[in-house]
């Protein structure tokens, strides 16, 4: 008897400690952050206000607000588009194919995300790869500006991201089952028919879960608008991170978090009213 | 006919897309000049200078120190808390069960930053222990989520015939459930070894002065611009988890092949 409660202990205890010390605890401590201020050396001043939750809709703030939303939803987009039809034309290729062509898109993603986003820096810029492809096929006169602007980060965003698209939408799409296409198609359905009565019901739940899985760090990955922005287009990252590291407001900072993650919490609930399953989620 | 080679071509322009990058600085990798500007010479020189630039040979040591350590404590973890969380009734289970899945989809940089208050909170200086215990804190949840899926309602079939048999708890665990879970323990594993090699954000917060890891050091060269001994690097780190990927690739599929026969 004895024994069963310290092997239930080894196995109960570990997680008990690990949730409330690295979850709860610091989200707990950003929430009660977010309603102190802030001295102007950095200093926290324990005093209760609302001030940060409504500063996050200063007009200056909002901007930024808008501009990240936007680039996360642009970035979302392209990605089911580049994805949806991926998927389709490997559906009816074989198990050992559909293998090989998941981890293939692995592969890039081996290597860390900062030096495949400086490569490019390389493809993008002034005297870059493209440009200087594009001026010897005649095909403009003068560099194009393709990054420090909005889209150099679409473009390291869609690059970043969409393996997390790619993985559930194809997950999804190769499991529909075949003789559902097949006997619509006997009844005389129509390719567009079938694809909006049967693989975006099927596939609706891989959809949402990529879509939360890129739109999401979508409006924090600072590093792709510091270097692909030229720090010049601000996302909630950014802002974030500016708050904690230069700004030093960690009480504004951690009211755009906590504010973030109700956001998060929202979309979540989505996903699951659509049919998702929260074990499906950030699963390769 | 036509249409096949329109589809063909949209998924090798899928995948020109995603290697395109990496192409570019291996290329750039036998660059004989020293930036990634222009191309000048067809050199291996780089390669050899990778062990002269200490910087970078430490960042990288630390980089798998992080990647090593934190990948074998989040696994031994989220291993036993998979089991327990699906065999013992204790306080909090409930809980416990939706609150693992926060650090899996909020977004890393809130993460960072809470992590980085606790430890000033507690006084904990940053340093690369800081940047472990980080890892693990958002490793966990992956490892509990894959090892979660092998567990289905079979087991307690076959845990309860061995209980009957009179298997101890602890001969159970070793003898049933370990072979049961082992697929899960691995997929986990691999996953969150990549997760902390590829992480950027949650290091950066975390780190301490001294503890560069690999993504911060090309963080901080970045703005003066990145030597291709960098690119040397990274090409020999891709090489060989490419090998890995594709021998893993060839064991499964011989493997599939085998069941069918």
């Amino acid at each position: 008897m004895k024994n069963n409660k310290i092997f239930k202990t080894i196995f109960t205890l570990p997680i008990l400690v690990y949730t409330f010390i690295l979850i709860v605890l610091p989200l707990l401590y950003i929430l009660f952050l977010s309603f102190c201020t802030s001295d102007s050396y950095g200093g926290i001043i324990y005093e209760f206000t609302f001030s940060n939750y409504i500063k996050i809709f200063d007009l200056t703030y909002l901007k930024i607000l808008f501009k990240s939303a936007l680039i996360g939803v642009i970035t979302t987009i392209i990605c089911i588009l580049i994805s949806y039809p991926f998927a389709l034309i490997l559906r009816r290729k074989s198990a050992h194919i559909q293998n090989l062509v998941t981890k293939l898109i692995m592969i890039p993603f081996l290597t860390n995300s900062l030096i495949r986003t400086y490569g490019w820096i390389i493809l993008l810029r002034k005297n870059g790869i493209i440009n200087n492809g594009l001026i010897m096929g005649g095909l403009t006169s003068s560099p194009l500006n393709l990054m420090y602007n909005r889209f150099g980060i679409v473009v390291g965003m869609v690059y970043t991201l969409l393996p997390f698209m790619l993985l559930p939408i194809c997950s999804s799409v190769f499991e529909i089952n075949n003789d559902l296409i097949e006997a619509a198609k006997d009844l005389g359905a129509k390719p567009l028919q079938i694809f909006r009565k049967i693989i975006i019901p099927e596939t609706i739940s891989g959809v949402f879960n990529g879509s939360l899985m890129v739109f999401i760090p979508a409006i924090g990955y600072f590093f792709i608008t510091d270097i692909l922005g030229g720090g010049k287009i601000m996302i909630i990252g950014n802002l974030i991170k500016n708050q904690f590291l230069t700004a030093r407001n960690w009480p504004f900072g951690s009211a755009i978090s906590i504010f973030l993650i109700i956001i998060t919490f929202l979309l979540v609930k989505l996903y699951k009213r659509l049919g998702g399953k929260m074990d499906d989620l950030g699963g390769f | 006919m036509k249409g096949k080679y329109s589809k063909l071509l949209f998924i090798i322009l899928v995948f020109i897309f995603l290697y395109l990058p990496i192409g570019v600085l291996i290329a750039y990798s036998f660059n004989s000049g020293s930036t990634n500007l222009i191309f000048e010479d067809f050199s291996f020189k780089w390669y050899l200078n990778i062990i002269k630039n200490t910087d970078l040979v430490n960042a990288f040591l630390n980089t798998l120190l992080v990647a090593v350590t934190s990948t074998v404590i989040s696994t031994v973890i989220g291993t036993i808390s998979a089991y327990g969380l699906y065999k013992f009734d204790f306080p909090f289970k409930k809980l416990i069960n939706s609150l693992i899945y926060i650090p899996i989809v909020i977004p890393e940089i809130v993460l960072g930053i809470s992590l980085l208050s606790v430890y000033t909170l507690m006084k904990l200086e940053l340093s690369i222990y800081s940047i472990i215990v980080s890892h693990i804190a958002f490793s966990i949840p992956y490892v509990i989520v894959s090892v979660k899926t092998t567990l289905t309602s079979q087991t307690i079939t076959y845990e309860e015939a061995a209980k009957d048999l009179g298997a101890s708890n602890y001969s159970i665990f070793k003898k049933i459930i370990m072979p049961i879970i082992t697929p899960g323990i691995v997929s986990g594993a691999t996953l969150v070894f990549t997760l902390s090699l590829d992480d950027v954000v949650i290091s950066y917060f975390t780190a301490g002065p001294g503890s560069n890891t690999l993504p911060l050091y090309i963080y901080s060269i970045m703005k003066s611009g990145i030597t291709p001994d960098v690119n040397a690097l990274t090409s020999i780190l891709l090489l060989v988890t490419f090998v890995i990927l594709i021998t893993l690739t060839i064991v499964q599929s011989r493997k599939i092949r085998k069941e069918a026969l």
